[in-house]
């Protein structure tokens, strides 16, 4: 429904404003889209004319001479052609836009999804991933109203006037006059009464707004509200501000409602007022019946196009409001650094060759406290390190460091002596295994989510690595074995199936680094035995960073580092208590 | 579920019968304006008196002004009846819901479900706006438009009906097969998309670290690339509806010409009316083109609508005593649980499992595990917002169920999971918890929260907005605010849901201290995965899958093996360091 909005404000204006510009160079195939949406609109004239004019003669005919369905017949099965014709050209444009916007929905999605992998993981996490998945997925599908109504009837409304302007001029230059007087009326009345609205809209803006959303906030609070007994005192309110909300909304529509009452009053008064004058020259003979009839099929053909282009436009802003969204993430700053130019790496970074944090300083934008305040590290090849502090010391922001997902603030880490920042990230990772507390499981089969490190990995391979990881033995009772598939469409696995799964993927990825958070968190006792033993058989032989949870974990590191509140603060033993 | 819509909107029909008849009234104003200006031109070429011709011209601006002004009518009239239409509905899905709020609706455990349920309300305006109002104005019409043809020329008005019925209501019903067939076929593709979407939103440091984004995202665009073209391919269908019904209307056109010049040959019709019967039947389809988009909306607005009635439908998860309920308990409360077990409808395993709990005047119990092991379904279950599916709840000595739900929840409330800051003053978020409460009040309850400070700093004080768009409130302060509101509520039992829960460390940690120095001599349940000051607590309750693996002090609890030992260990650097 048309509820006025500052947002329809600031995008309208002009016709195309950036937004949309942007949105159609995001087509393929651009330019044969607006040629054929220009021809289809120069046939669409062409038919109305050819239209109005063959019913007028007939008309006229009928009138004047009365003559049978038969010795016009020819003239009623062109009149059906052009009948034909329209429906056809108007199939045509509606066919073409609808697949324009599927291009136009697939090209953003491409952007976005692009986008929301250079930004990386760190980005993500402070992002509402499930809304970004609804805009992408059926919020994208707002954009067909713009693409099947506001885009091509742009340009029908730029042809259409001028064609019927033109026709009219070469029957009755008088009717011709003035339907040029007032066709301007309907944009500039349009513009003028939008500008008066949205001012008016906006002062109510903030009102409606908080009406509009005072449901949702109770709806969300209706919990708190029980928990303290207010919840049924809260019913009367709640319709009470749905009616304030209908009366503040009802106050602006009047006012909205105004530019579609004088748009319609330009276009049917126009009508009338070229309507009474032929009549009256028809019946003095200064025109014929056929001209008048013309001019009347054809007068309102020239107002309906800029007229639906207004309505047109309100239909489609929502769509406009989500590829704003859409393009916000491709905007977006933020991410890693950029990395220098591979030209200009002279050391490959060797994670066999041992790490060294110096002086690393990690701030996240927004907070007071340094994730990580000057930490300066070296562990040696092969060494295992168990990693401790207690949950926000900075933990999690020194594995991502290392795995190159966030960049240091100030200070660098050296693997072989070369920096991890400056390499690039791909060659960088290769050498590295990572098994994260809640690994994600993708909507793939078993074997794929096995292989994500090693998509070459043979079958052989992948089953040795699953047996490793005491996976097998519970992936060969899936229904489907190895070729089950997993994630969001498939079978449901538990916290300490997940993990086995994901210490297979690092076991297919045997690289000489690896990276822990230690797997037995959170799992029942059951799973933790066999998932303990796995892990002890994957860190055999690697230089090993564990971030322990238990002190178990910590007994088979040869040294603790302790974490607190972003600094290293000392090294820690063992033993509990 | 017509009906059940019928009889929400049954309230509103005065105001619908306005708007439906403004939209007739503009709609006939347009019919009645080209008939009368194409008799008009008729009548003129047989040159008459001027005088015949007077009451047209009236006419023609007559209804060239009218349809303006009864559009503005219809637009006004069809909007005002939308929103009491939803006002009523908001009424009605608001006392549906108080008895399922937080328990007994999937929606109270994903916001993105409780947005998309309040918009599904919503749907109510459109269904008003775009269906109810267009369609009846197309019967309407099309009524009026063939009865003055059945007056005029019979036969012309036997094929307008046809034409109409055939664009209005045959032509719709086959893009409704059509959309519902299109559908089906791009369900899977949509599904896939969503997937890879998931996996590369959710998965992507996995992917990233894995060096398999670049295939993760070539796949996506594949998936991507296959639903636009399936789109592409039925947009061939869809585009059907639209010229289908401009056909008919073409077709038509000619047929009611043909039956007026044979008329008119056989001297059956006037000549002035040949022009009138001819375009009175090409304008009667403008109001009857625009049915085939508003069945898509129909379809659109059915489906949110059918979503309402389900959850209008939900039976609560708790019954209340009715008029048998005890009186409310009074003076010292104690509770105890009594072997309960809570499973949620649908579920394969219970969510709490075989608990006892015993809680004493003054006793301070806290409730650790990890995510999902039953903790807040415990507190729910105190609170009576659900029923034990097995075991009791015992207040004062009496099963809890045959006291009413809000008389439980006068002696045992607190901070809930995810308690809500409501969008309005602090003054009024604190009131929830105690309507009457004085500034004063207030203060003394931000003090012990230790947010006064931070209040009196504040230009506007308590008059402060807060909530979803009140920003300037961090996430410390938003807990504590929840916080200082339960202790204005001052229950005999308090519940604290991880309080803590979303704060940085040392301010979750200082809270924490305050929380437990705040409700020292009070009978306090605190859940929480944050053991820091656990050791003033009376007993500490260890839960995992639903069942209580550990209890007793903290000085017991970290003496030996077990998951409150790692818990302490991996929370404590200072201790392991010693």
């Amino acid at each position: 429904m048309d509820l006025p909005a500052p947002r329809r404000g600031r995008i309208g204006g002009v016709l195309l404003n950036r937004l949309a510009r942007r949105l159609l160079a995001g087509l393929p195939a651009f330019r044969v889209i607006t040629l054929a949406f220009t021809l289809l609109a120069v046939a669409a004239a062409v038919a109305i004319l050819v239209q109005a004019e063959l019913l007028a003669r007939l008309l006229a005919d009928g009138v004047l001479d009365g003559p049978s369905a038969g010795s016009v017949a020819g003239l009623l099965a062109l009149l059906a052609g052009v009948f034909a014709v329209r429906a056809g050209l108007s199939w045509a444009q509606q066919a073409l836009a609808q697949r324009a916007a599927a291009s136009a929905k697939a090209s953003l999605r491409r952007q976005v999804l692009r986008r929301t992998q250079e930004l990386g993981p760190g980005w993500l996490s402070g992002q509402h991933t499930g809304g970004l998945t609804t805009t992408l997925g059926r919020g994208l599908d707002a954009l067909d109203p713009w693409f099947t109504g506001y885009f091509p009837q742009l340009f029908l409304a730029a042809v259409i006037p001028l064609a019927v302007l033109v026709r009219i001029a070469a029957a009755d230059l008088a009717s011709a006059v003035i339907i040029l007087v007032t066709l301007p009326l309907i944009p500039i009345f349009g513009v003028l009464v939008g500008m008066s609205t949205k001012r008016a809209t906006e002062r109510q803006w903030r009102a409606l707004e908080r009406l509009g959303g005072h449901f949702l906030d109770v709806v969300a609070g209706l919990p708190t509200l029980r928990a303290f007994g207010r919840a049924k005192a809260q019913a009367e309110q709640v319709r009470r501000i749905a009616d304030e909300h209908r009366s503040a909304t009802m106050r602006t529509l009047r006012i909205a409602f105004l530019s579609a009452l004088v748009l319609e009053l330009v276009a049917t008064l126009s009508v009338a007022l070229v309507a009474v004058p032929i009549g009256l020259r028809t019946l003095n003979g200064g025109m014929g019946l056929e001209t008048a009839l013309l001019v009347l099929l054809l007068a309102p053909e020239a107002y309906l196009p800029l007229r639906a282009l207004g309505s047109q436009f309100h239909a489609s802003t929502e769509g406009l409001a989500v590829a704003e969204r859409c393009f916000t993430v491709v905007d977006a700053d933020g991410g890693p650094a950029a990395r220098v130019a591979a030209a200009e790496v002279d050391a490959v970074p060797d994670a066999a060759a041992g790490i060294r944090f110096e002086n690393v300083t990690v701030r996240y934008p927004g907070r007071d406290e340094a994730a990580l305040d000057d930490v300066s590290l070296a562990i040696a090849p092969g060494e295992r390190v168990a990693l401790v502090g207690p949950s926000g010391a900075g933990k999690s922001t020194l594995v991502n460091v290392l795995l190159g997902l966030v960049t240091p603030t100030s200070g660098r880490v050296l693997a072989g002596g070369a920096d991890v920042a400056s390499a690039e990230a791909e060659s960088w990772r290769r050498q590295l295994a990572w098994v994260p507390q809640r690994p994600h499981l993708f909507a793939r089969t078993v074997a794929e989510n096995i292989r994500l490190g090693r998509p070459d990995a043979t079958d052989d391979e992948v089953v040795r690595a699953a047996t490793l990881a005491h996976a097998d033995e519970f992936v060969a009772r899936l229904p489907r074995g190895y070729e089950t598939p997993l994630g969001e469409r498939g079978a449901g696995l538990s916290a300490g199936q997940r993990q086995r799964i994901a210490l297979a993927r690092a076991f297919l990825r045997d690289a000489p680094l690896l990276l822990l958070d230690e797997p037995t968190a959170g799992l029942d006792a059951g799973s933790e035995a066999v998932v303990v033993e796995a892990t002890a058989r994957l860190m055999a032989g690697r230089t090993v960073l564990v971030v322990a949870h238990r002190p178990a974990m910590v007994l088979d590191a040869g040294r603790v580092v302790t974490l607190d509140h972003g600094r290293i603060a000392g090294p820690a033993r063992a033993e509990v208590g | 579920m017509v009906r059940r819509i019928a009889g929400l909107l049954r309230a509103h029909l005065g105001r619908l019968l306005v708007a439906v008849s403004a939209s007739v009234a503009t709609e006939l104003a347009a019919l009645a304006l080209m008939g009368t200006a194409a008799w008009l031109l008729a009548r003129a070429a047989e040159q008459p008196p001027l005088a015949a011709l007077s009451l047209a011209i009236v006419g023609v601006r007559a209804f060239a002004t009218g349809r303006g002004v009864f559009r503005y009518a219809e637009r006004l009239a069809s909007h005002d009846a939308a929103l009491r239409a939803l006002a009523t509905l908001r009424g009605r899905v608001y006392d549906a819901l108080v008895p399922l709020a937080p328990s007994g609706l999937p929606a109270y455990r994903s916001s993105d479900l409780l947005s998309r349920m309040v918009s599904d309300v919503e749907a109510v305006q459109d269904l008003v706006v775009r269906v109810l109002v267009p369609v009846s104005t197309a019967v309407v019409v099309a009524g009026v438009a063939v009865g003055f043809s059945a007056l005029v020329l019979p036969s012309a008005a036997v094929v307008l009906a046809a034409g109409l019925a055939l664009a209005g209501l045959v032509v719709p019903l086959l893009m409704v097969a059509a959309a519902r067939r299109t559908a089906r076929r791009l369900a899977p593709a949509r599904a896939e998309l969503a997937a890879h979407h998931t996996d590369l939103l959710q998965g992507s440091a996995d992917l990233a670290v894995f060096g398999a984004t670049a295939t993760a995202l070539d796949e996506a665009e594949r998936a991507s690339e296959r639903l636009a073209r399936l789109e592409r391919r039925t947009a061939l269908t869809t585009a059907l509806g639209g010229a289908a019904a401009m056909l008919v209307q073409g077709v038509t056109t000619v047929a009611v010409t043909v039956l007026a010049l044979g008329a008119r040959a056989d001297g059956g019709l006037a000549g002035v009316m040949v022009p009138v019967v001819a375009l009175v039947a090409l304008i009667a389809f403008e109001p009857v083109l625009p049915l085939v988009p508003a069945v898509q909306r129909l379809l659109e607005a059915r489906s949110a609508l059918r979503r309402v009635l389900a959850v209008l439908d939900t039976p609560p998860p708790v019954a209340e005593p009715g008029d048998g309920a005890l009186p409310a308990p009074s003076g010292p409360v104690s509770v105890a649980l009594r072997g309960v077990s809570v499973r949620y409808p649908g579920a394969t395993i219970d969510a709490v499992d075989g608990v006892d709990l015993s809680l004493t005047p003054g006793r301070r119990v806290a409730v650790v595990g990890a995510s999902g092991s039953g903790k807040s379904t415990l507190l729910a279950c105190l609170m009576r917002f659900i029923e034990p599916s097995a075991g009791t709840v015992l207040l004062n000595g009496a099963d809890a169920r045959r006291y009413d739900g809000d008389d439980v929840r006068a002696v045992i409330t607190g901070v809930t999971q995810d308690a809500h800051l409501f969008h309005t003053s602090i003054r009024e978020n604190l009131r929830v918890a105690r309507p009457s409460a004085s500034d004063d009040d207030l203060l003394a309850a931000l003090q012990t929260a230790r947010l006064r400070d931070w209040v009196e700093s504040l230009p506007a004080g308590l008059d402060t907005m807060v909530g979803e768009s009140g920003g300037q409130v961090s996430g410390g302060q938003r807990q504590r605010l929840a916080l200082a509101r339960a202790l204005l509520a001052d229950p005999p039992v308090v519940l604290l849901d991880e309080p803590t829960e979303g704060l940085d460390p040392r301010t979750a940690d200082d809270l924490m201290t305050d929380l437990l120095a705040s409700t020292r001599g009070r009978t306090t349940v605190v859940v929480t995965h944050r053991l820091a000051g656990l050791d003033a607590v009376d007993e500490i309750v260890v839960m995992d899958a639903g069942r209580v693996v550990q209890r007793g002090t903290h000085a017991e609890l970290v003496a030996v093996d077990g998951p409150y030992q790692d818990l302490w260990w991996a929370s404590r650097p200072a201790l392991a360091s010693e």
